[in-house]
């Protein structure tokens, strides 16, 4: 999934400052899940304006909405009965999320309230750790199952470099060194060999180096 | 301020310290009527949200008050409850807000004392305090159109 993190109160504080009447929009996927901008956070989130703006003796209007999906039109549609009630829309769903709302109501200003860090999975409640970069061309079966472009600090494709120490990785003793962890895996099914294959250089044109990325399937467009 | 009187909202497990504010009524051990009690079945249904709602509707403080470390009765609804008050110390803290508003107290059902005593030790540092941020702008806004 796509995790997130909430910007800090003071940077939101200042997008909405000028607004008066703010929707502000949750979305029950990814930032759900790890808990970023789901109908709880976005609750939470609407109590620390209130809080701070009360504060300075203040009171905006916030109605707090979440939808299922963010980043799909029909699900942004939702918005169009609040729209027009809102100075300002901030958002708590992921990158994808505010520019689909941003591109539907072109009118009103959009914020974002999280930080989209990347696409990870969760280690155990309350820790999620990057597992894909999206390179568009999966390695991951001649790997054991585990990714070096995303897990390897350098992104080496053949073995690891002289940084690796007991099965961590220089750059920090709490990162593991992904090439380790592929030996150890490779070894545990017996697929030693696939080591020794070495992979050509990758071509990175899939993985965003040829411009923004697009899916299209025809059967199921219409 | 000298004769503010804040409101507190006191999150009450219902296996300790709920049972612990019974045992202080039967002792005719008297708290601060200031406290105002929710018995919850459990801290570890206190969420975050529900203490942020709880200031922003104008409490001047907010506890929440779960079993000792260890003996939580659903095995650890109070540690889960610790690390959301923690969460909400650091909003307020963002906000500019006193921590201190907020806290997290552990007990067993037989501190009947104890959760007397907690209660009016809680109470004191909320008067220390003053009133909450959203009150004492009110209270600002009325004295400047009285003077006026």
């Amino acid at each position: 999934m796509i995790t997130a993190e909430q910007k800090p109160l003071s940077e939101i504080i200042e997008y909405i400052s000028p607004y008066d009447r703010i929707l502000l929009v949750g979305c029950n996927e990814c930032v759900t899940v790890c808990a970023a901008g789901g109908r709880k956070e976005v609750g939470l989130l609407s109590s620390a304006l209130n809080l701070h703006f009360l504060k300075q003796g203040r009171t905006i209007d916030i109605k707090e909405m979440t939808l299922e999906r963010q980043c799909d039109p029909e699900y942004v549609e939702e918005l169009v009965s609040e729209i027009d009630r809102a100075d300002a829309i901030l958002s708590m769903a992921c990158g994808c999320g505010v520019q689909t709302i941003a591109e539907r109501y072109k009118e009103k200003p959009v914020f974002p309230a999280v930080n989209t860090k990347f696409m990870g999975a969760s280690e155990s409640q309350g820790i999620w750790a990057e597992r894909c970069r999206g390179c568009g061309d999966c390695l991951l079966g001649i790997t054991g199952g585990i990714c070096p472009v995303a897990r390897c600090s350098k992104q080496l494709l053949n073995g690891p470099c002289g940084g690796t120490s007991n099965g961590m990785c220089e750059i920090s003793p709490d990162v593991e060194c992904a090439w380790c962890l592929i030996w150890e895996r490779l070894k545990a099914l017996g697929m030693e060999k696939r080591y020794e294959e070495i992979m050509e250089a990758k071509d990175w044109r899939p993985a965003g180096g040829g411009g923004p990325r697009k899916i299209i399937r025809e059967d199921l467009s219409l | 301020m000298e004769n503010f009187e804040p409101e507190i909202v006191a999150f009450c497990c219902h296996y300790c310290a709920y049972t612990a504010a019974d045992m202080a009524g039967s002792k005719r051990i008297s708290y601060p009527p200031n406290v105002k009690i929710i018995r919850v079945p459990c801290t570890g249904k206190v969420d975050a949200i529900h203490i942020m709602k709880a200031l922003e509707k104008g409490a001047d403080g907010v506890y929440v008050a779960g079993c000792l470390e260890g003996d939580c009765h659903f095995k650890n609804g109070n540690t889960r409850a610790r690390y959301r008050v923690e969460h909400v110390q650091k909003y307020l803290e963002e906000l500019g807000w006193e921590t201190d508003r907020v806290a997290m107290i552990n007990m067993s059902a037989g501190m009947g004392e104890f959760f007397a005593r907690t209660a009016l030790e809680f109470t004191q540092k909320i008067k220390l305090l003053g009133p909450s941020p959203i009150k004492r702008i009110n209270i600002d806004k009325n004295q400047k159109a009285v003077s006026e």
